[in-house]
């Protein structure tokens, strides 16, 4: 290699915000701590708070589901928090309002999680307008795998917003080496053959996928669906995952405390998850 | 009996749906990541399937011996007689679907996808159902071939139709009942969804109707396209020549599409869809998706749906427990685009005056949903010229619907 070369290659922009989140903490040998949860559960004011909290308790990245009436990849928990959510009053608009109300104090990257058809519903262009305006980042649809993810990919990322894909343990081996080349910020690995909820123990041949997928590309591989606390954190650390999405568990954290107790509780139980992935 | 051909698939139909299975912009598959590959595997299996001489000439053995096949196209004279004018009027002809086993058009679907997932080796079954009439007829196949059957279905409808719960049940299927959401066949189908997500490896999902995702819609089509197959041969039989206007109720729209598939090319031929307007559009109660929805995706495909302003899905609500969907298959959105199919609604007042009219002019009781196409004929058959030859899909007998009708007409039993 000319030193030219070498020159571009450390100089190189990273190509996102995400994807250089990734690149600084794998530099301090550590992996992201990517806690979700549903906006508007259990109110949209308590949401914006526990969002503060919980990158004051260690988040490297916050999910921030938007609630949708019917969301198929979700299990029980997650959907009565969209449940709980759409009751308050919640709407995507409202949601990136909240979102845009905290630019400037929010300064981890954040990714929002929403199905198809309230994004289809705003439009495509209009979606990734008024969620890059609120600050998004980074985008993950469940239900839009790669052949229907090809046209909005380049609508998020002109607006500086990464459209994560996933692939699943039933991904096929070159499939998975399409989206992982495809999918931006990094790429979403979904630990299980199922909906999202609280998993005692992880499939052992997710250890196989992190590997097939850090072979196929060099995207960073985030795990998540499945992962209910500390020890799978250090798990899937010690399978070579770049970051981990801490779900269900957490929302049953907001959904089990007490009325008004539910930002400390969250910020408590992320502060956990952080120590474990720091061990 | 041949009803279907082996590599039989019309050719002009090729680009219905596309290979990503598009109809226009309408269909697709929006689904998790997880079930993408068993969505290529039933695409590649059903194909194989037509192709295999073996496994058309079973369907079509147990078409004919098990389901009853080939249902009679049946004048109604009463009926007909009732809607003639003194210059004449149209000739009503019923494709009595009725009179299949199980007692509606659902088998024939039910059937081609168990013997598809005897093909594909899994053992396991889930369906939805609304009315009950589909989880009834995937239990009777699952029965027949041996394998294991779990049908979702909303708390609402179980108690709508108790009688197709324990007949399910009778027929060793266990009935799951979900309480998310409505309660009705909207959550059903998500629910049957996720349990496909998380079992996807052993189980096949045998969809009751020709919406979600790719290659579903085409998949169903093309096991009910015999009833549409044979109305035509029957209509060359008994008049000999095309029928002028075909009528079928349309909730995800799989009677109507099996009606409607060979004619679609034959542009000489009407054809309406006929939706639940419940308790009428303007009360914002009823389950009129072509009629009153914007595009969206819902289950897998993109299609018309009723939904909110912010893209939430809306209940649906019909007296007719198999209409009261709020998405409708895609191919039906992509028909009345092109202007090909017209679609109309009728309340669950109309629906019920017309079953209490066919039952009294032609001694067959049809089913709440079947009821609203007949419906239809109070503002259609003026309209029409004197001698114009109709084909109604009876697509369902009455049965299971007397305890809902007798709670309307205020009926103790």
């Amino acid at each position: 290699m000319t030193l030219k070369e070498d020159l571009l290659k450390v100089n190189k922009p990273p190509r996102s915000i995400i994807a250089s989140r990734f690149l600084r903490l794998k530099g301090e040998g550590r992996i992201a701590l990517m806690p979700f949860i549903m906006a508007g559960d259990p109110d949209i004011e308590i949401s914006r708070e526990i969002l503060l909290r919980l990158q004051d308790s260690g988040a490297d990245m916050i999910e921030l589901g938007i609630p949708y009436s019917d969301p198929l990849a979700d299990g029980p928990v997650i959907q009565a928090a969209a449940a709980r959510s759409l009751n308050s009053g919640t709407t995507t608009p409202r949601v990136l309002e909240m979102l845009k109300s905290l630019r400037g104090k929010l300064t981890v990257p954040i990714i929002l999680f929403t199905y198809s058809n309230p994004l289809l519903n705003l439009g495509m262009e209009r979606f990734c307008d008024e969620a890059s305006e609120a600050g998004a980042v980074g985008l993950v649809v469940p239900d839009l795998p790669l052949e229907e993810a090809e046209r909005l990919s380049p609508i998020a990322e002109a607006r500086g917003i990464d459209l994560v894909l996933l692939v699943a343990p039933t991904t096929t081996p070159t499939r998975m080496e399409r989206i992982s080349e495809r999918s931006r910020g990094f790429t979403y690995l979904v630990s299980v053959t199922g909906v999202t909820g609280v998993r005692s123990v992880l499939e052992e041949r997710v250890e196989t996928l992190v590997k097939d997928l850090k072979r196929s590309s060099d995207n960073p591989v985030a795990i998540g669906f499945g992962i209910s606390g500390p020890k799978q954190i250090q798990q899937v650390r010690s399978w070579g995952a770049d970051g981990a999405i801490v779900g269900s568990a957490l929302v049953n954290h907001i959904a089990l405390a007490e009325n008004g107790s539910e930002v400390e509780q969250a910020g408590l139980f992320c502060e956990e998850l952080r120590k474990a992935a720091d061990l | 009996m041949s009803f279907y051909q082996s590599s039989g698939h019309d050719l002009a139909d090729a680009a219905r749906p596309t290979a990503l299975g598009r109809f226009g912009r309408y269909g697709g598959q929006y689904v998790p990541e997880t079930l993408m590959p068993a969505l290529a595997e039933l695409e590649q299996a059903a194909s194989e399937a037509w192709n295999d001489p073996e496994f058309v000439e079973n369907l079509n053995k147990l078409l004919s011996s098990y389901v009853g096949r080939a249902t009679p196209l049946y004048e109604a004279e009463r009926l007909s007689h009732h809607y003639r004018r003194s210059e004449g009027g149209p000739r009503i002809w019923l494709k009595r679907e009725d009179l299949n086993h199980t007692g509606a058009h659902k088998i024939n679907n039910a059937l081609g996808q168990a013997l598809l997932a005897l093909r594909m080796g899994k053992k396991r079954v889930i369906a939805e159902t609304g009315a009950g009439q589909h989880g009834v007829a995937t239990a009777t196949v699952c029965a027949r071939f041996g394998l294991e059957c779990v049908v979702y279905m909303g708390a609402e409808d179980m108690r709508r139709q108790a009688l197709n719960v324990f007949r399910m049940r009778l027929l060793g299927a266990t009935v799951k009942s979900v309480n998310a959401g409505t309660a009705t066949l909207k959550d059903a189908t998500s629910e049957a969804i996720r349990d496909w997500v998380t079992n996807v490896e052993t189980t096949h999902y045998i969809l009751g109707s020709v919406a979600g995702p790719h290659p579903y819609p085409m998949l169903v089509r093309d096991f009910h396209a015999v009833i549409g197959q044979e109305t035509l041969d029957q209509c060359m039989k008994a008049f000999g020549r095309l029928p002028d206007v075909l009528i079928a109720c349309v909730g995800g729209g799989s009677n109507a599409m099996g009606l409607f598939h060979p004619f679609v090319q034959k542009t000489s031929v009407r054809m309406i869809g006929v939706e639940a307007a419940g308790e009428g559009i303007n009360t914002g109660r009823h389950a009129a998706t072509i009629t009153e929805g914007r595009v969206g995706v819902l289950h897998g495909a993109m299609s018309l749906l009723l939904q909110d302003t912010d893209g939430q899905i809306q209940e649906a609500h019909s007296i007719s427990a198999g209409l009261d969907y709020p998405g409708v298959g895609p191919e039906h959105s992509y028909l009345k685009e092109i202007g090909r199919a017209e679609y109309v609604s009728v309340t669950d007042q109309e629906a019920l005056d017309a079953l209490r009219l066919v039952s009294e002019l032609e001694g067959i009781i049809p089913a709440l949903e079947t009821a609203h196409a007949f419906a239809w004929l109070e503002k259609l058959c003026p309209t029409l010229p004197p001698q114009a030859e109709l084909v109604i899909n009876c697509s369902g007998r009455g049965d299971k619907d007397v305890n809902t009708v007798a709670e309307k007409l205020g009926v103790q039993l």
